[in-house]
């Protein structure tokens, strides 16, 4: 295997193991968040912030993972 | 007009230094719809800005030249609307008035009350303005279409004028630079500088005894990665953005680019949302004292 189909090779385990973990968290957040919602949708302002918040800092992890696979990729 | 490949040169001044305005397709709409039948041009991806051309040692890059013009932009803004406030709102004071309040509102529901929010407001504000702003920029026609020609014929490549500022780390390591520290201060000037010290400095005689030191050495790596997690998370998704942009336009360079077009509109809004919230929340967080975790 060449250098060059390593590299490719690198960069789509990295993005794609790294999109595992945050994919599942965010179906998680996601699901619960939609049943708080449903449980008492006065408080829908509230949960969705927070929801959104915690989105983030899961989908981050999938970021760092992107990150390192342009860098393999590009560099 | 010479037609060099795909790139049309529209402007020429001397050799290395035209224009070039990448029509998408070839001469013939037909034949960019046919996958075999076109060799897709060399995509140009870097994670560094590119530099477009230098005053003295100093170069200046793509995306330093979008975020000047923003600052700009943004600043002459403020100051002909300052000069131009009504105590009756009018107008474009109205959209103004709307957005901010809203805002303001949004800040009290993080806050808790109406005064930190006001006092934290023109940090998050100008955060979330000049984010969202630069994010948008790298949507502008042109994100790496037009630009700077490097090198003739079939190797003729593209530097843009137009990148997005958030799609270079220097300028988001800056922003969260700026978040992050704000928060120590904040924190300093509400609990004291032994009070905000005893957060993170734990003596293992006192009460949790070395699980409070510990915990305390843990907050303060959090902070530290705090500055990553803000930088990379907005460089992250503004500059996945325009590459997936960019190669959406090389596969098919009619309407199926649109639609991302629109998500990377809400992802720029969402990661503006984002980087100013969580600044609030780390400010608020920051102001409580130890003992009441």
């Amino acid at each position: 295997m060449d250098a060059e189909a390593t590299k490719m090779l690198a960069a789509a385990i990295a993005i794609s193991v790294g999109a595992i973990g945050p994919g599942l968290g965010i179906g998680l957040l996601v699901s619960k968040g939609l049943e708080a919602i449903g449980r008492n949708p006065e408080a829908q302002p509230k949960i969705q912030t927070s929801m959104i918040l915690g989105i983030a800092f899961a989908e981050a992890i999938a970021i760092y993972a992107l990150v390192i696979a342009l860098m393999i990729l590009f560099k | 007009m010479e037609q060099e490949g795909r790139f049309v040169p529209i402007f020429s001044s001397f050799d290395d230094f035209r224009i070039l305005v990448y029509t998408g397709g070839d001469a013939d709409m037909a034949s960019s719809f046919c996958f075999n039948g076109i060799s897709l041009p060399d995509m140009e991806i870097s994670i560094a800005a590119e530099k477009l051309f230098s005053i003295g040692s100093f170069s200046v890059t793509n995306s330093f030249l979008v975020a000047i013009v923003l600052t700009v932009v943004l600043s002459g803004a403020v100051f002909l609307f300052l000069g131009k406030l009504r105590q009756v709102p009018r107008g474009f004071q109205n959209l103004v008035e709307t957005i901010f309040e809203t805002m303001l509102d949004f800040m009290e529901t993080v806050t808790g009350n109406r005064e930190e929010a006001v006092k934290a407001f023109p940090l998050v504000a100008t955060i979330f303005l000049f984010v969202i702003f630069s994010n948008w920029m790298g949507l502008l026609p042109g994100m790496g279409t037009v630009g700077l020609a490097h090198g003739t014929g079939a190797h003729a490549s593209v530097v843009p004028f137009i990148r997005s500022a958030s799609a270079d780390l220097n300028l988001t390591i800056v922003l969260s630079l700026i978040a992050v520290f704000s928060v120590q201060f904040a924190g300093i000037a509400a609990l004291g500088l032994r009070g905000y010290a005893s957060k993170f400095f734990v003596a293992p005689w006192k009460k949790p005894y070395v699980v409070g030191t510990v915990v305390g050495l843990l907050e303060i790596i959090s902070e530290i990665s705090k500055i990553l997690s803000f930088s990379f998370r907005l460089f992250g998704n503004v500059f996945a953005g325009e590459v997936l942009l960019t190669v959406m336009l090389h596969l098919v360079p009619y309407f199926i680019p649109l639609p991302f077009l629109v998500m990377e509109v809400f992802v720029g809004f969402i990661q503006a949302l984002v980087f100013s919230m969580l600044t609030l929340v780390f400010l608020t967080m920051a102001k409580v004292p130890h003992e009441a975790h």
